[in-house]
């Protein structure tokens, strides 16, 4: 195990006046150290022990899927290197030879089966991947082809496999202590598993046998430094080489320093507010006076003036310093699924005052909105915001905002088990990279025992809507579902089933002379850091 | 004294239990953690599933009593969030703390008493006076911003010491700490001495009041008429007989210490229990709360304890058993 | 034994030797004594100052930072001197959610006081009854209750309010309700101590030759001559009571974010430390720190004043 002690910079001037020197290293292989302070930690470095981000990302180093998903979430290949629908009920996956794990055993179609198996099994896991495995049979044909059966046609055959971390068949009855020992942390990702420090560190070692690219730092030190402020000055005093989830209000001071690069991305995560849609009284929405009204909400004309009334840019450019694009539907352009037909809704107050008087509500009414306060960037900041602007059209508005244990207990179900609130904002990031994940969670109608949307706190349904979204759901021609997902979302915004507000936009910053690519999905991979 | 020292453990048994109980119930009450541990996408029957595997669909009764079951052989539960013995878990993040809280005592006392010494001698000099009105500042100014001022200050501008976390560890007579290498003592000085400054404070003060008392003592009057020189009588005299009351308190403090580096532990990024703990309530993780909670209280009787023994062995005229003022 | 965490929780049993009164009333001569520090009487005027602006605060504050109609983000992290669209001047700045500073300084000021003084009280009476009632009654009845004092006086004050908050969750009733738990301990053992001193005096041995009742024992003779070591108390604590609802802020489990109090500015302003707009945190920090700071210099003065030992 090598152990570098000294800290990063100096280590890169070592490598600089060695390569000067005339050693003459080669790029690929500098023996160099990157340190990244993390914003938040994994709790586990079990890849099937907890489906998060910050879990996901570190899986990600160590371990290869079947497929994996590049920086704009697309499927490219990683253990497979083919894959296509055989008949309707069946995939074909085509699995890369010569790949070896870290312990040395080689890869073959035994590993796919004991991963399908361990991952939705795994014991005292908070969240696993039984979303992804459920109804889908693994069989082996020969070492290196496997079949995937389902009962029902499933074009998202290959999105669902692009999130499954493989592991090897000799540790398939590892416990997750033996992965967080390091016993059984043996994938056949670009990096190794070094060492894991709960709170302090994870160290990675680069794997020199990797399949694919090599990546250029030989380690990595990943250390949690979860207060925003400490790890921007941990940044700008040199003692990590990058940082994720730049906090909005140090982009300035970070632009203008030469020492530190910025990498900015919009990312799949769309903030919006979710609306009561069916109790005739909603609990948090009363006459100005105080008085019992009928629920506003559940008249279009009210939630496109609550629409009209929320200045975008406002909040993208005062809160947000400039860390937003204004949405005006599910998710940002460019992803599949997307309707080429909608804006963000223009703000226009007087618009807003017209409709609510065209409603009936003349003078307004009073609103209690509700959100977490450390979940998204700046989530208080932007539904504080958002109260200002409504109230200034006449809906009194007044905010409550908590923890996000809290909020989305009750969010999703309160005291009678329904949810509580009746104007709340939300954020909502499509792993999967395509406009059915928000489509299928947060506006098909609730029913828990299909799996339809299980996240419409807002309970939203519009049948017409559902049925296009069924069909899309069936249909394995991938031209013909991302017309029919446009025209769910198409429906589904014009009835202003959510209000979407905007897309979160992410930077990450490094030392200069360091580039990375910013991904949708927010991970941060220390594979693909590269210096000039 | 033993059944003096058993009746103690009697007692912080009792505390412990309660404790654990109110907290139980009340985290209960807060929230579900299911909802921060479910993926948003998941179906109704993965969430039950969860649910049930994490015990939560029992009736809160039946948990209760299956805790307190496994408590008593020595299981204080998974953590929800890490999926390790919650036990384990805190013992593990143990050592980075008090390592922190005895740098913070040690710095409390050594810059501590010298300034608390001048000022008792000197009462009315310009330097007294300013060290007085900078103790009531160290009082009052909050931890978590003189923290990001000190990272600020000598990590960002000054670049002299590491800005977060943790140095090298290094293993000596069974014992890891930071504490034993050079690149540790470097990490280490910003945070303790975040952590130490009320106590310095405290330290000042005490000893001041201890030294403006005894002064006029007749054992001083009496070694200054015999023409001991100054300097025998503060450092021999005066400072043995203040000593014992600074002594018992500061022992009394580092269970503050250890409570109080929840926030620099945050601030510094440093990997100890605090920090933890802070985690586990914003998560809702419910059995690290509940055994950080048993164990602190745990830790603070032995303290308590360990300080009243050593009391009464310095102190012949105190007697255990009575120890209350 | 545990000594407090703060100044003046020193030996407090030894300042209950009440003052003699000589030429004037026993408290002409404690002003007499006080004025002697002009550092202390600058701290009294400086807190009797922050008290009337917190009363105030309606009138002196050009806006009501909590009224959402009054507040504009696009006002927000203005630097200070400002002019806002409604044509006033933010003379501190704003915040990050468009607050005037200076209002919100004010209003916040307000909820810090508020949470200081009224759980400060609920702490004392509390305190101060269980301490009475532990030093008069005696016996098995006061050991049970001087253990549990003793006990909780082991476990920091930020823990207990830590772990309380954790499981009452946010809002300006709860913090008070959590730092009158974390507090009444410290009251309890001071008038406990104070009132086992009075108790053996020979006015107390009178009073029960007389026939006077407990009750009227305990309340009318030995609780006046226990007040002076309350007092003292009960300024640190105020203070000390202040700067823990702003640590808890800090940690995310005080007060809701929309009605901030000073420490909760402080906490949000933390955010901008590095940005440059060293405003956002800096005034409300300056306004705690003289907060405090002018609480605790009256309470060390009023100590000093009040222990006759320390006075030469």
């Amino acid at each position: 195990m090598s152990r570098h002690r000294m800290p990063s910079r100096h280590r890169a001037a070592l490598v600089a006046a060695t390569a000067i020197a005339g050693f003459g290293l080669a790029a690929a292989a500098q023996a160099e150290t990157l340190t990244i302070g993390l914003a938040a930690e994994a709790t586990s470095m079990d890849p099937h022990f907890h489906n998060l981000t910050p879990n996901n990302q570190i899986a990600q180093h160590i371990f290869d899927n079947l497929i994996n998903q590049d920086e704009a979430q697309r499927l490219v290949p990683a253990l497979a290197t083919e894959w296509a629908p055989i008949d309707d009920l069946t995939w074909e996956f085509k699995l890369r030879e010569g790949v070896a794990f870290h312990d040395g055993t080689p890869f073959s179609a035994d590993d796919i089966v004991c991963t399908f198996e361990r991952a939705p099994n795994v014991p005292n896991s908070p969240s696993g991947y039984g979303t992804y495995i459920r109804g889908k049979t693994v069989e082996k044909v020969d070492d290196y082809t496997i079949h995937i059966k389902t009962e029902n046609p499933y074009p998202l055959m290959a999105t669902d496999v692009s999130t499954i971390p493989i592991i090897s068949a000799a540790h398939c009855d590892a416990t997750t202590e033996d992965y967080n020992s390091g016993a059984a942390t043996f994938g056949t990702g670009p990096y190794k598993f070094v060492q894991y420090t709960p709170g302090d560190r994870i160290v990675l070692e680069r794997n020199d046998d990797y399949w694919g690219d090599i990546p250029e730092f030989e380690e990595v030190v990943l250390r949690p430094i979860t207060s925003d402020p400490s790890r921007v000055a941990a940044l700008l005093a040199g003692d990590v080489d990058m940082i994720n989830i730049v906090p909005t209000a140090d982009l300035e001071t970070l632009e203008s320093r030469s020492e530190v690069a910025l990498h900015t991305g919009v990312s799949n995560r769309v903030i919006y507010m979710h609306i009561d849609h069916w109790r005739e009284q909603s609990p948090h929405l009363t006459a100005k006076d105080g008085s019992a009204i009928d629920n506003p909400l559940r008249d279009q004309r009210v939630r496109l003036a609550i629409s009209k009334a929320i200045d975008r840019e406002a909040i993208r450019d005062r809160v947000m310093e400039g860390q937003s694009i204004p949405a005006g539907q599910l998710l940002p352009e460019g992803f599949f699924g997307v309707s080429p037909n909608l804006e963000a809704e223009a703000y226009d107050p007087d618009g807003a005052k017209a409709l609510l008087a065209e409603a009936g509500y003349p003078d307004g009414f009073r609103m209690v909105a509700h959100g977490p306060n450390d979940r998204y960037t700046n989530d208080a900041r932007i539904l504080e915001a958002i109260a200002q602007m409504l109230t200034r059209v006449g809906i009194e508005t007044s905010i409550d905002t908590m923890t996000n244990s809290v909020f989305f207990s009750r969010a999703s179900s309160g005291a009678e088990g329904e949810p509580e609130f009746s104007f709340i904002l939300v954020g909502w990031g499509a792993g999967s990279g395509e406009a059915s994940s928000p489509l299928r969670s947060l506006l098909a109608t609730h029913d828990p025992d299909a799996g339809m949307g299980a996240s419409n706190r807002g309970r939203y349904s519009n049948p017409e809507m559902d049925a296009i979204l069924m069909e899309a759901l069936g249909t394995v021609d991938d031209a013909r579902r991302d017309q029919l997902l446009a025209e769910a979302t198409e429906l589904a915004i014009g009835d202003l089933g959510i209000i979407p507000i905007h897309y979160q936009v992410n930077t990450w910053a490094t030392r200069a002379g360091l580039t990375y690519v910013p991904r949708t999905d927010e991970w941060t991979l220390a594979m693909t850091v590269t210096g000039e | 004294m033993a059944v003096f020292i058993l009746r103690r453990l009697m007692q912080a048994v009792l505390v412990v239990l309660a404790m654990a109980c109110l907290v139980f119930f009340g985290v209960y009450l807060v929230g579900d953690p299911v909802w921060m541990f479910v993926s948003p996408d998941m179906n109704q029957a993965d969430i039950a599933a969860v649910t049930a595997s994490l015990g939560l669909d029992r009736p809160i009764w039946e948990q209760f009593a299956r805790f307190l079951w496994s408590a008593l052989q020595g299981d204080l539960g998974r953590s929800f969030v890490f999926g390790e013995p919650a036990l384990k878990l805190i013992l593990s993040r143990m050592p980075a703390t008090l390592e922190l809280a005895t740098a913070a005592l040690v710095m409390a006392i050594v810059l501590g008493i010298p300034l608390g010494l001048y000022a008792g001698l000197n009462p009315e000099r310009a330097g007294s006076r300013t060290i007085m009105a900078g103790s009531i500042v160290g009082f009052s100014l909050p931890n978590f911003w003189v923290g990001i001022m000190l990272i600020m200050v000598f990590a960002v501008i000054l670049g002299w010491l590491p800005s977060t976390g943790r140095g090298e560890t290094a293993t000596y007579f069974g014992i890891t700490s930071s504490l034993f290498t050079l690149d540790g003592l470097r990490h280490i000085i910003l945070p303790a001495f975040n952590l130490a400054l009320t106590k310095i404070a405290l330290v000042i003060r005490l000893t001041r009041a201890g030294t403006m008392e005894a002064i006029h003592q007749d054992y001083i009057k009496f070694a200054r008429a015999k023409g001991l020189s100054q300097r025998r009588i503060v450092l021999v005299h005066l400072l043995k007989n203040i000593m014992i009351p600074i002594i018992t308190v500061i022992g009394l403090e580092f269970g503050t210490l250890v409570a109080f580096a929840v926030v620099t532990e945050t601030v510094f990024a440093w990997p100890g229990m605090g920090k933890l703990l802070i985690e586990a309530i914003q998560r809702l993780d419910r059995p690290v709360i509940v055994a950080y909670l048993m164990i602190i209280v745990l830790l603070f009787v032995v303290i308590n304890l360990l300080v009243d023994i050593c009391y009464s062995l310095l102190d012949p005229r105190v007697r255990l058993g009575e120890v209350s003022r | 034994m545990s000594t407090a965490e703060l100044p003046g929780a020193e030996p407090a049993a030894d300042a209950a030797v009440p003052l003699q009164p000589q030429a004037e009333t026993p408290f002409g001569r404690f002003v007499q004594a006080y004025v002697e520090s002009p550092l202390a009487v600058f701290a009294f005027v400086l807190l009797v100052l922050i008290v009337g602006a917190a009363i105030a605060a309606p009138w002196l504050a050009p806006q009501n930072p909590y009224d959402l109609a009054q507040v504009s983000v696009m006002d927000s992290r203005l630097p200070p001197g400002a002019v806002s669209m409604d044509g006033y001047t933010f003379w501190l700045g704003t915040d990050g959610a468009g607050r005037d500073l200076w209002s919100a300084i004010l209003y916040g000021l307000r909820i810090s006081l508020t949470v200081g003084a009224l759980s400060g009280m609920a702490a004392l009476l509390i305190g101060m009854v269980v301490g009475l009632f532990a030093a008069y009654v005696g016996g098995r009845t006061e050991n049970v209750l001087m253990r549990v004092v003793d006990l909780q006086l082991s476990i920091p004050a930020v823990l207990i309010a830590l772990i309380l908050l954790a499981v009452l969750g946010k809002g300006l009733d709860k913090i008070i309700i959590a730092l009158i738990v974390a507090q009444w301990a410290y009251y309890a053992r001071t008038v406990r101590s104070s009132a086992l001193v009075e108790r053996r005096k020979e006015y107390v041995e009178a009073a029960i030759c007389l026939g006077l009742s407990r009750g009227r024992i305990i309340f009318r003779h030995i609780l006046p001559n226990c007040l002076a070591p309350l007092i003292v108390v009960g300024t640190v604590q105020t203070a000390s009571a202040i700067a823990l609802e702003a640590t808890l802020s800090f940690l995310g489990v005080g007060l809701p974010p929309t009605e901030p109090s000073l420490g909760l500015l402080i906490a949000n302003g933390f955010n901008y430390m590095l940005s440059g707009r060293y405003w956002i945190a800096f005034f409300p920090g300056i306004a705690l720190l003289l907060t405090i700071c002018a609480i605790n210099l009256v309470g060390d003065r009023l100590r000093d004043v009040l222990n006759p030992r320390l006075a030469r």
